[in-house]
This record gives C-alpha cells, structure tokens and sequence, in this order.
C-alpha cells in the first residue's frame, strides 16, 4: 500500500512540476471562454452588419404578395423571365425568385435562383414565406375574412419547469443553459479522456522502453505499479480541474465586482472607496436584466454538476485508464500501439456523438437512457444529461456499473499488463493479447 | 549458514520449459557464478528469486524463510534490461528506488549522498539522466542496485553494458561488500569474470542445472592429470611407461612446450624426475582447466547427449 502510494506520488509530482502541466492549468480557463466569447462575438457582429439580404421577386401571380422580413427585402421587378435573370446574374443582390402563375391548391414553378448553393436555412425560411402566404390565401379562399384571419395568429412562449417526485422544488429550467452546460462537461470528459488515457500510455511505452520497469516489479507487483500510475495520472487530472474551477470561480467574481462597479458608475454614482463585495452584488442585483441572468446562473446546481462530473471523469478515466495502461505494456512503440487503439477509442467516440444526437434530442430517451447507464459511454453521456435533471435510480445505476465496469477493465488489463511489461520485441496481436491474459503468474 | 536455497524449481510456458527442477545453493558472503548460454534459463530463475514471477514448482528460500516481499529489501538487483527514468533527477530517482526497496525516506537520502559521495558523483545530484554520459548512468544505476547494502545483490550480465572502467568500479565495490558480508550472483555467459571474481559456481544448460560447487572443486574434479612443460631440446620419446605426450609444440629456436599427462599411479614428482633425465626441464605446471573449458565441454556434451 505505501508502495502504491510512493508510485503515485512520483507519476503526480513528475507531472506536476513540468512547465506543460503550468502552462495548459493557467491558458485552458483564459483561453477557452475566450475562444467561445470570440465566436460569440463574431457571430453577433455577422448578424449585425448582414442585415436583411435582397431577394429579386419576379411575381408573375396577382394574388401573392410578400412583404419584408428582418432577414429579407424583397424587391418586385417588371420584365421578362429571361431579362430579369440576365438583371440578376450581374446585381450584387442575394437571389432571384421567381414565383408563376400558379393554383393555390397546386402551388408548383417557384425558383429560387442563387449565385451560389444557398444553406438550407434560407430555402427552409423562404418556403415557409411562400407557405404561410399561400395558406392565407387558402383561407381567404375559404371565407374567412382577415379579421379572424388576424386572431387565428397565435403566439406561445413556453415557460418551463421541472416537477417530478425527485426534486423536492419546482425550478425554472432553461434547456438552453443545460444542454450548453451538459455538452461542455461531456466534451470536457471525452477530451480528458483521450489526453490522461494517452498520458498512462505514453508514460508505461517510456518505462518499458527505459528498461526500468524490471528494477519497478523487482520491488512492488506490476499491478500495484499499474495501479500507481493510473491513479497518479488521475490525481494530475484532477488537480488540474480543480485548479481551473478555482480560477473560474475567481474570474466569475471578478467579472461580477466589475460589472457592478461598472452600472454603478454608469447608471448613478461613483462607488466609494471601501464598498464591499456585498454591496456590489446588491447593487448588481437592482438591475432587473443582470439580476435575470445571475439568477439563471445561480439555479444552475454547480455543486451538484462538478460533484457528478468529478465522480464521472474519475470513474471513466480509470476505465480507460487501465485499457490505455495494457496497451502500452503490450507495445515497444506507440506506432504499435495503434492497431490496439480502435477498440477503446470507438466507445469513447461512440460516447460523445452518442450525447450530441440523442441527448440534445431527447434527454430522457431510449438512447440517452442506455448510452448514460453503459459503462463505456456513461461518463460522456450522463454528463451531457445531467443538466436536463436525471432520476435519481438512473444517476445510481449509472454510477454503480461505472464503478463495476472500471474494476471489471483495470482487471482485465493488470493481466495483460503483468506479462506485457517485461516482453520485448515481440509481436503481440489480439491473439497474444488473449495469451498472456490467460497465463499464470 | 545458506543465504539462498533454491529448491526443485519447475517453470513452464506455454510452448516450452523454462526451468525443469533445478536446486541451487548459495553460501552467505559467496561470489556465486550462476552461468549457462543464451535461453537456458538464468534471468527466469533470477525473475523468480526477485519475486517477479512465480515458480510453477519448488521453493526458494532465504535466510532460512520462504520467500517473501520482507525479502525485497535485502535484495539488490541490476537486471541485464536497465534503465533509468531519463527526466528524473538523480538523487530524486536514488531516493524513489530506495524507497521502493523499503527504506525510508530519510535513510534514503542518507545513502544515496553517501554513495554518491562514495563514487565522487555527488555534483550530479541535481542533473536530469538524460544530461549524463552513459558511463554516469552506468554508475548510478549500480548505485541504485546497491543502496541499502543489500545481504543479497543480483547482477545480471553485469559487464555486458558497462565500460571498463565501470565494471572495473563494479569488481571493487562488489568485493568491499562482500567483505562486508553481503553475498553476490552473478548471472553471465561471459567466463573471464567469472575466473577472476567467483568463488562459487552453478551451470544452467537447457532449463536445467548440470553442475553445482565451489570454483575450487569443480576445477579439481575436471583436472585431468596433465602437465604443462617447457624445455630445451627435444623429447626424445624416452618417457617411461604411464606418462603420454599428449601434443608437442615447438617454441623457439630448440625451445619446446609439451602437455604430458600422467595416465598410470604416478606422482608428478615421478613424472618430473623421469623428464630431468630426458631433457632440460624450463618450466612445469600442473593443466588446470579454465571454466570456459570446462563450461564449453559441458554444455556441448550436453547437447549432443
């Protein structure tokens, strides 16, 4: 046991102190919400400065009128078919349609010409224009005038909840803070894993190929040693997270402080010397607009999302972990290594497009539901449901096969590993693989 | 008292046997030379004494005890696959590997400074391996092996990777620890230093012991009677009865050596003086056969066998 513990103090320390390990803890928090808020921004800014696109109508119908929306201006033009497209073809203007004479129960012969293959959101939002319009002109044809037509509009914005035996509250829950949050600790998860995994290893490749491994199991077991390396990793992976909720626990208030400090000064006075932390939030709180998002924010249940997502990183890690482990043991060089890597890594792909199809469909599907119980795939999927809420016997199923499922492959590979690290030059395949596994000690 | 006894030890594998039921016994302060070729099976027996493996069969025992991981800190083990961790610095790595050998941390870096010390390498105390020369690695890789003095040191193939001057270094060090009172095994195909250092030998041929004993017994037991004979002019074929000249070889100019052996109940002292009268006798010394002789005689009667 103390063997274990000086084993994974060595891989944590020889880890720890590298100047990668430094530089990845401090960039990654500064860096990544940079990236997003960069995109963001650029988004924000195309939106912006696009503005309505123009679309040429050539409308050869009388009943059929469109008018502008915030993405479309439509312009009508009076000439041939033939001649307005020549018009458009050297106009700078988005597309060309051309809408027929047509029967409003057979509505056929709409084009849309484009200069280039236009997105499906366009074609999507501009038949929806053409439909909604010939579904007026429906109704109009079916006696019922424009007043009720007016009524018959109807708006709903859903406001929703969650109620269910295993909250004890009725909260406000925003699908889209949570699918946002449960696709960042997943992605998170299935990064982590391919690094720390890919970490174990490199770091088993070097000892073999260092040759020290055998003074290593002349004085512990090549379990113990395994074992060592693998939580020693794990223990980097976890300083490393922890690290990083401090920093962004830290930026969030700083960030809060200052936007306070900036209404405060904006919107009425200078704040005195000496204000508090307290008083700003207060005073941040006044505003009705960031007190809507820092509420939104704060029933985020934090705790309980890095809680869950430390247990499933840990467990996930040792699951592959140990795999990635057996693998370096087998190999001499990590080229070798890749051959042995397709069937670990499917599952963790398997995992993480697994979480963007269905869970983001449908949070509590058939195929979020057995992805998030599946050991393999549990940690990235149940991570990326944990925002939707998750009953309480799924969370612990989930979590009870993890555990079974990491004990279950860190066995699997001590075999393969005992054997594995004191061969040289051989040629291993599955075959082999499935040898040594069954060899006594 | 036997510091080790290995007993009726069997390993097989799937396709072949590693070991079949072999014994060895090694005295305490011995150089023992546990020699065999290439693939007889010296490091899987060397694997189980360090508890890397286990025997199929047999028992091997130590100080009296069956082996155990209490063992792991009186052994000292330089495996022929050596290395060390390339980024580690070294007195950190000494320190790790002496605590894997059990001792604590503080005697840990208690030795590790005094061989450091010891072998004038203590400026590299805070140089990554990967900064060393190879002979500086050799050094402290032996350091490593030898930390906490171990009552047992394991040194396999111990001069195949080392410079001369290192294993030159290692011949001595070994020798001050046995004085000391550690016992060593060395495992080797190489004979010249086993001549010069064991005292003690076992021959592993084809996974099985074909020979056992001290240096000095084994030597006797393979005399075979014969003298070598330097002289001026010739024999002259007028040896009495029970002395044959087994080859003859001219030297210099009227200068001869001849191998003589003594076929019939004579003692040297007859056969010596029957060559006073026959010739003008330079230099007489018994043939004792080299353990490269008699290690080549056995393992290729072995296999022809």
């Amino acid at each position: 046991m103390n063997k274990i513990l000086l084993i994974i103090q060595r891989e944590f320390l020889s880890r720890v102190k590298k100047k990668s390990f430094l530089i990845a803890t401090l960039l990654v928090p500064i860096l990544f919400p940079a990236v997003i808020g960069g995109m963001g921004y650029l988004m924000v800014m195309e939106k912006e400065n696009a503005g309505a696109r123009t679309i040429q109508v050539l409308n050869e119908s009388d009943s059929l009128s469109l008018e502008n929306t915030d993405s479309y201006e439509f312009v009508d033009v009076n000439a041939s078919h033939d001649q307005a497209l020549e018009a458009f073809k050297v106009s700078e203007d988005y597309a060309f349609l051309y809408i027929p004479q047509f029967d409003i129960d057979d509505p056929t012969g709409f084009v849309l010409y484009t200069k280039s293959t236009p997105g499906p959101t366009a074609v999507n939002s501009i038949e929806s224009i053409l439909e909604r319009k010939i579904k007026d002109l429906k109704l109009v044809k079916y006696n019922i005038d424009s007043e009720t037509l007016a009524k018959l509009n109807t708006y709903v914005s859903l406001d929703t909840k969650i109620s269910s035996s295993d909250t004890e509250e009725e909260k406000e829950s925003n699908s889209g803070l949570a699918s946002g949050i449960g696709y960042a600790t997943g992605f998170l998860i299935y990064l982590f894993l391919f690094i720390y995994g890919g970490q174990v290893m490199q770091g088993v490749i070097e000892e073999k190929n260092s040759k020290i491994v055998e003074v290593i199991v002349s004085t512990v077991k090549p379990f113990h040693f395994m074992l060592g390396k693998v939580i020693g990793v794990a223990s980097v992976g976890l300083a490393q997270i922890l690290i990083w909720i401090a920093i962004m626990g830290t930026i969030y208030t700083v960030a809060g402080s200052f936007f306070a400090t900036q209404m405060s000064s904006g919107a009425q006075t200078e704040l005195v010397e000496g204000t508090t932390t307290t008083e700003i939030t207060e005073g941040l709180q006044d505003n009705p607009k960031v007190a809507k998002i820092l509420n939104e924010i704060n029933s985020i249940p934090f705790t309980r999302i890095i809680l869950t997502f430390i247990f499933y990183f840990i467990g996930g890690y040792l699951l592959y972990g140990a795999l990635f482990a057996a693998v370096g043991s087998a190999v001499d060089t990590p080229a070798d290594a890749q051959q042995f890597m397709l069937p670990i890594m499917l599952p963790i792909i398997i995992g993480f497009f697994g979480m963007s199809m269905f869970v983001f469909d449908d949070p509590g599907g058939a195929g979020s539901f057995w992805l998030s119980i599946i050991p393999f795939t549990s940690p990235i999927v149940m991570m990326g449901r944990i925002g939707f809420g998750v009953p309480f016997w799924e969370l612990a199923l989930s979590m009870l096969l993890l555990v079974a499922g990491f004990i279950f492959t860190i066995w699997l590979a001590g075999r393969i590993y005992r054997v594995g690290i004191l061969m040289h030059g051989s040629k291993v395949n599955y075959k082999v693989l499935a040898k040594w596994f069954m060899m006594k000690n | 008292m036997d510091v080790l006894k290995v007993n009726n030890i069997t390993k097989r594998y799937a396709n072949h046997t590693a070991l079949q039921d072999v014994s060895i016994t090694i005295p305490k302060q011995a150089i023992y030379g546990l020699l065999g070729p290439n693939g007889a099976g010296k490091t899987t027996l060397i694997r189980i004494i360090n508890q890397i493996i286990e025997a199929d069969e047999g028992e091997v025992i130590i100080n009296g005890k069956p082996l155990s991981q209490d063992h792991i800190s009186i052994i000292g083990y330089l495996p022929e696959e050596r290395g060390l961790y390339k980024k580690m610095k070294v007195g950190e790595q000494l320190v790790y590997l002496g605590q894997l050998r059990n001792l604590s941390r503080k005697d840990a870096i208690l030795k590790s400074k005094e061989w450091t010390k010891k072998l004038g390498i203590y400026e590299w105390w805070d140089k990554k391996i990967e900064d060393l020369s190879k002979g500086m690695a050799q050094k402290i890789q032996f350091i490593a092996t030898v930390l906490q003095e171990p009552e047992l040191i394991i040194l396999d193939e111990p001069f195949s990777g080392f410079d001369p001057v290192n294993a030159n270094l290692i011949k001595d060090e070994i020798l001050e620890l046995r004085e000391k009172g550690s016992t060593v095994i060395f495992s080797t195909h190489r004979m010249e230093s086993v001549e010069e250092l064991c005292d003690h030998i076992g021959l592993i041929n084809k996974s099985q012991k074909i020979l056992e004993g001290t240096k000095k017994e084994i030597k006797e037991s393979y005399k075979s009677n014969t003298f070598i004979v330097d002289h001026r002019g010739a024999l002259n074929g007028s040896l009495a009865e029970g002395f044959s000249v087994l080859n003859n070889q001219s030297l210099d100019e009227n200068f001869f050596q001849s191998n003589i052996r003594i076929t019939a109940d004579a003692s040297p002292n007859d056969l010596l003086k029957n060559l006073i009268e026959v010739t003008e006798v330079h230099s007489f010394v018994e043939k004792i056969p080299s353990i490269n002789e008699i290690f080549i005689s056995k393992v290729e009667g072995g296999s022809h066998e």
